[in-house]
């Protein structure tokens, strides 16, 4: 009797989900537990810009550490409505010509709280949307190491919308989007090997060389102002990766926390192997080895995390942590070129090795959707890996170098010398992060007016 | 009078401080400096690319005092500054003409 009425109870709460089925095999259902995973994983990837801007700042010269902070934290204001009306669609548009998404996006229409199944078929479009902004975001902030103590902030602000329109959101559509070339090709990148920090990289690269070195570098020490605001930054951008690598599984499932296992155990063995090789080079484990060593290994490990085994990750970032502090150290210094916090050192040469290593570790025992790499006898996957690192290389190199070209046209990109010797914080933004107690006390309101409208003759005028 | 400037190791600040205190000596103008001699740079190290920093960090010491006192404060300043090792700085005297409290408009040594 009992038994009869729990079946019956049971075949009505059955009856009662049966509108809810149809309607699940017409469209797809947002499923909750995925959609609160990627609203976290976003804010996670956001917080990583911010981070990025301690890291960075902390490697300046007292005089520069605001410009710096301020390149990476105004980059979150330009993107983030770029974004919403342009950059998303160009990205992540239907294709055109497997080159460029097209305009059905233009100002978020039509990006809505129902799932866009081409990408994320269980959360909201909108969602999706602003995981990717995050990106977008932090792609061109990692720019700014190459560049930084020499470019005049007009100059970085028309450069950056620039880039972002040109170079990001193609290249993005190019890899992520549905029928983009290279995603043709079947080259794997799961959390932007190649769109982020290849590209930024080599953009560091080019920037850093057409905008030529620091005045003084090589002849006078140009040393890092404040390491403990770099290493919490080092911690932030460790934090944040997770939802960049774990949150690119966009669901939340075993992939994300093997994202998560691979991304962790990464960052530290690079840090181990940066230490351990700048210990073994120069007598020193430094902290600024360490924490930079993480980075090499969270860069290492992005186009990888979706596809590789925890040992495969104690293995590239072991390398990725050796091979970035060799480029940093020893190439940086053969070549000679000025790259200031090195961008192209971290992320260039690490997204190589990176986009290299999952042609290598990648398995389908990991990710029945990506493929098997060389170790697992794929040797195919290699191949598209090469075409699309030769890709990103060449597109971001030949793009940032006219990009930077035309906006020299209408404006001057390269700070006087007045203007670098006092230093950009003052010139640029009539601010000072530091400062000298004495001299803060003889400082009026008028005085600070005059030294705010005559920024670049601030030095004459200090008694 | 007499102004003593004496150019010592950071770490020898409060022993000094101390040591004339006891002598009677209460009044210093004490100045963070940097400098070099004949003491090495220390080598530091950033992101694989090595560094020589040739000035060091002192503590720059000046007192002014009477004539007669010159002898024995240097005794103290040697005996508390040194450790034998290169890098423990050095002592200059320097005639002063006149010194002025400003409070009272006092002047020579009752200002001091």
């Amino acid at each position: 009797m009992k038994t009869w009425k729990l079946v019956l109870f049971l075949t009505l709460l059955l009856l009662l989900t049966l509108p809810g089925m149809a309607w699940a095999a017409d469209e797809p259902v947002v499923d909750t537990g995925d959609t609160a995973f990627v609203i976290i994983s976003s804010a996670l990837v956001m917080l990583m810009t911010p981070g990025l801007a301690l890291f960075y700042g902390g490697m300046v010269r007292r005089k520069n550490v605001l410009s710096t902070i301020m390149q990476s934290f105004i980059i979150i204001a330009v993107i983030s409505v770029q974004w919403v009306l342009i950059g998303y669609t160009l990205a992540f548009g239907p294709d055109k010509g497997h080159l460029i998404g097209s305009l059905s996006y233009l100002g978020f229409k039509g990006v809505g709280m129902a799932p866009n199944a081409d990408y994320a078929g269980t959360v909201p479009h909108q969602i999706f949307a602003m995981f990717q902004l995050m990106f977008a975001i932090i792609t061109p902030a990692l720019i700014t190491g190459s560049i930084a103590e020499r470019m005049r902030f007009p100059a970085f602000l028309a450069f950056t919308v620039l880039w972002a329109t040109f170079i990001y959101d193609p290249l993005a559509h190019w890899v992520w989007g549905v029928n983009g070339w290279i995603r043709n090709l079947g080259a794997l990148d799961f959390a932007g090997g190649t769109v982020v920090h290849i590209s930024s990289g080599v953009s560091g690269l080019i920037a850093a060389l057409v905008l030529g070195k620091r005045r003084g570098y090589g002849k006078e020490p140009m040393l890092p102002h404040q390491l403990p605001m770099t290493v919490l930054g080092a911690g932030i951008l460790w934090f944040g990766w997770f939802g960049f690598n774990a949150g690119s599984a966009l669901t939340a499932n075993g992939l994300a926390t093997n994202a998560f296992v691979v991304t962790n155990t990464s960052a530290a063995a690079a840090a181990l192997s940066w230490t351990i090789a700048e210990w073994l080079h120069h007598g020193k484990p430094t902290v600024l080895g360490a924490a930079s060593g993480a980075v090499a290994g969270l860069v290492a490990i992005t186009p990888a995390s979706g596809f590789v085994t925890p040992m495969a990750s104690v293995v590239i970032g072991l390398v990725g942590g050796v091979i970035c502090y060799l480029g940093v150290s020893v190439l940086k210094s053969k070549l000679g070129y000025d790259d200031s916090l090195d961008a192209f050192g971290c992320h260039g040469i690490g997204g190589t090795w990176g986009a290299i290593a999952t042609g290598l570790f990648a398995t389908r025992a990991i990710n029945p959707l990506g493929a098997d790499g060389l170790f697992y006898g794929n040797p195919g996957l290699m191949k598209a890996q090469l075409i699309s690192i030769l890709a990103t290389y060449a597109f971001a190199a030949i793009g940032t170098f006219v990009i930077l070209k035309v906006v020299n046209a209408f404006t001057r990109i390269r700070a006087t010398a007045d203007e670098e010797l006092t230093g950009l914080d003052l010139t640029m933004h009539g601010e000072e992060a530091y400062r000298d107690l004495v001299m803060s006390a003889s400082m009026t309101r008028s005085t600070t007016r005059e030294r705010i409208a005559g920024s670049t003759s601030v030095s004459a005028q200090t008694p | 009078m007499k102004k003593i400037e004496a150019i010592v190791r950071p770490s020898k600040l409060d022993e000094i401080k101390d040591a004339l205190g006891k002598f009677g000596i209460h009044g210093m103008t004490v100045t963070e400096v940097i400098g070099c001699g004949l003491q090495k740079g220390k080598k530091e190290v950033y992101r694989g690319t090595e560094y020589t920093i040739d000035l060091l960090p002192k503590i720059k010491i000046e007192i002014v005092i009477r004539d007669k006192w010159v002898d024995e404060v240097i005794r103290i300043l040697i005996n508390t500054a040194r450790t034998g090792e290169i890098g423990d700085g050095k002592i200059f005297v320097y005639p002063v003409e006149n010194a002025v409290r400003i409070r009272t408009g006092e002047s020579g040594e009752a200002a001091i």
